[in-house]
């Protein structure tokens, strides 16, 4: 294991540099000059130079197209990564991803929904994160139902069943939706994407991320003991119950509110939180923070290349899924071969 | 100090212990003996608070419903009989959970304090230089230290060990039963499982035996541990010997019985 504050320092490092390469590259091309010259006005080192001043276009791409979507991916890449995180300590299983309790079924059904019905933008972003939590409350009811002391088993059970529901009445929807407009728009929309963020949307939803990040870190301590599985976390003093209950709220309000900004993003809430624990260890209080800025980082990055690799956009969860497949690949070998020496 | 009262315990429909009851003072040294699926580990579970079960347990003569969470992790250790965690913490965290019940809400991490005293078990169980390994990939036997160092720390006055010695080294059981007295000596009470009569001889103040959930004898190591009851439960004939020296009995096996199968 490498040194924990060198690593905090190499990750928040790499995360400045993706922000400004995502800043800097783009299909509207900004010379180095003009670039440096917006930047050192933004940190106020400079009066509004004249580029701003005299070209509408640069201001209007930086401040309203690229600022809200790097935001954007700031966000839903932090919110996956650390709900993954959570999600895999709560149910003792490094392979678990923020799907397990059927949130991101819930959500796409909610979200298709309201794009049948033809609603607001603004309504479809409420009916995804409504039905985003009716998945995870039918899983978490279903797991109730059995009384056996093998609660986690049950609860998997509960989630693989909702989701399993929501995606039928997705596929309904889907084979109801009128195949030239409505069904493409939810197809394009269950890939992921962040054109449609805005500063607004970002505002809404950020002080919720935000809250509960600090919440699940102050948890970090319990989350550790949970990782142990139910009945260590118990007998050194857990309120398993409770503490659960909690975790998981707070784990599925981060997911569905990065489905709220981008749609569905398959991969990061499972490979992020997998690199993470590689390269630091399975504290919670150190990764959870780790994790998020890791997440953030990677999605940036992402959604860099989506909007440049060609002249149309490439779908968000197409590219996590290209770029996260091998780099999952090459970690478990790696973790496998140290393990085993 | 425990009073065990009309305990039932089981999975699911599928009862094990039928109305136990039994209870025990400080500076006690508990050995349960039974075969396997007596219900001895149901019973460690069910005092522990991991499992429901009916009847009532008092501790310090008052019911352990009425503590919460951490007041019982401040009363009862457990070390489970095995352990499999799948993610990386080094030793040095997993021993620090010991600690959660005395730590604040409020705090981030672990206390120098406790580092220190995470330390000092370790020391105890003979692996201080563990520290920075990962516990996953220890051996079974090292994975068993590094439990009853976590044990340790939570300073707790009631310990439960399930099966404690199972994988451990020769030396490593000595070392074992030597800190159980040790401990007993402090005023703790320790609560171990176990499949050897000899150890139960050795270190225990009270033997319990259990047979298909009920009490099948409850006294003095001398008094429960004899040839006819090793007969009875495990068809096996044996010998009672006596060291000359120490004066600790033995139980010398010398075959399986097969007569009345």
């Amino acid at each position: 294991m490498f040194h924990k504050k060198v690593l905090f320092i190499l990750v928040s490092l790499l995360f400045c540099i993706s922000v400004l390469c995502a800043f800097y590259i783009g299909q509207y091309p900004i010379s180095s000059e003009e670039f440096l010259n917006v930047l050192y006005y933004w940190v106020g080192l400079e009066q509004t130079p004249e580029i701003l001043k005299t070209s509408e276009s640069l201001s209007m791409i930086l401040q309203e197209i690229r600022l809200p979507r790097i935001l954007g991916a700031i966000i839903v890449g932090a919110s996956l990564s650390l709900s993954g995180a959570v999600f895999q300590g709560i149910f003792v299983n490094p392979l678990v991803s923020p799907s397990i309790l059927g949130v991101l079924s819930g959500a796409s059904f909610g979200a298709a929904l309201g794009m049948l019905l033809g609603e607001s933008f603004l309504m479809i972003q409420l009916l995804a994160f409504i039905f985003g939590f009716v998945a995870v409350f039918l899983a978490l009811m279903i797991g109730k139902t059995y009384n056996t002391s093998n609660t986690l088993l049950m609860l998997v059970l509960g989630g693989v069943i909702s989701s399993s529901l929501f995606g039928a009445f997705l596929s309904l929807i889907k084979y109801m939706a009128d195949p030239y407009n409505t069904l493409p728009s939810i197809v394009y929309w269950l890939m992921g994407s962040l054109s449609a963020v805005t500063l607004e949307s970002v505002g809404v939803v950020f002080p919720w991320v935000l809250i509960s990040t600090l919440l699940l870190i102050f948890f970090g301590k319990h989350l550790n003991l949970m990782s142990l599985g139910e009945d260590d976390a118990l007998a050194l003093g857990v309120d398993v119950k409770k503490v659960r209950f909690l975790m998981i709220i707070l784990a599925t309000l981060l997911s569905t509110l990065s489905v709220m900004l981008a749609g569905i993003i398959g991969w990061v809430g499972l490979v992020i939180p997998h690199i993470a624990r590689f390269l630091i260890g399975s504290n919670h209080t150190t990764l959870l923070p780790f994790c998020a800025i890791l997440g953030a980082t990677f999605l940036v990055i992402v959604d860099t290349l989506s909007r440049n690799i060609s002249h149309t956009e490439i779908p968000l969860g197409i590219i996590t899924s290209l770029v996260g497949i091998p780099v999952f690949i090459f970690v478990l070998r790696y973790n496998i071969k140290r393990d085993e020496s | 100090m425990i009073e065990v009262s009309k305990l039932s315990c089981g999975y699911g429909s599928k009862q094990i212990l039928n109305e136990i009851s039994f209870s025990i003072k400080a500076g006690t040294i508990l050995s349960i003996l039974g075969a396997n699926g007596s219900g001895k580990s149901t019973l460690l579970k069910a005092m522990v608070g991991t499992l429901p079960y009916k009847g009532d347990i008092f501790i310090e003569n008052k019911n352990v419903t009425q503590y919460n969470r951490k007041q019982r992790a401040s009363l009862i250790a457990y070390v489970p009989q095995s352990s499999s965690i799948p993610f990386d913490f080094n030793v040095l965290e997993i021993v620090l959970m010991g600690r959660f019940h005395a730590s604040s809400l409020g705090s981030l991490s672990y206390s120098k304090q406790d580092k220190e005293e995470a330390y000092l078990a370790l020391k105890k169980v003979g692996i201080e230089d563990f520290q920075k390994r990962i516990f996953k990939n220890l051996s079974g036997g090292e994975r068993q230290l590094v439990l009853i160092a976590r044990a340790l720390v939570q300073k707790s006055k009631i310990i439960i060990m399930d099966e404690p010695v199972t994988g451990l080294d020769l030396g490593n059981q000595m070392r074992l039963l030597d800190l159980i007295s040790t401990l007993a000596n402090d005023g703790k009470i320790v609560i171990q499982t176990t499949h050897y009569p000899d150890h139960a001889l050795r270190v225990s103040t009270d033997v319990l035996w259990l047979q298909k959930g009920n009490i099948l004898a409850f006294g003095t190591p001398l008094e429960v541990i004899t040839p006819k009851r090793i007969s009875d439960v495990y068809r096996v004939d044996s010998k009672f010997i006596t060291h000359q020296e120490n004066g600790i009995g033995y139980i010398l096996p010398l075959k399986f019985n097969k007569k009345d199968i």
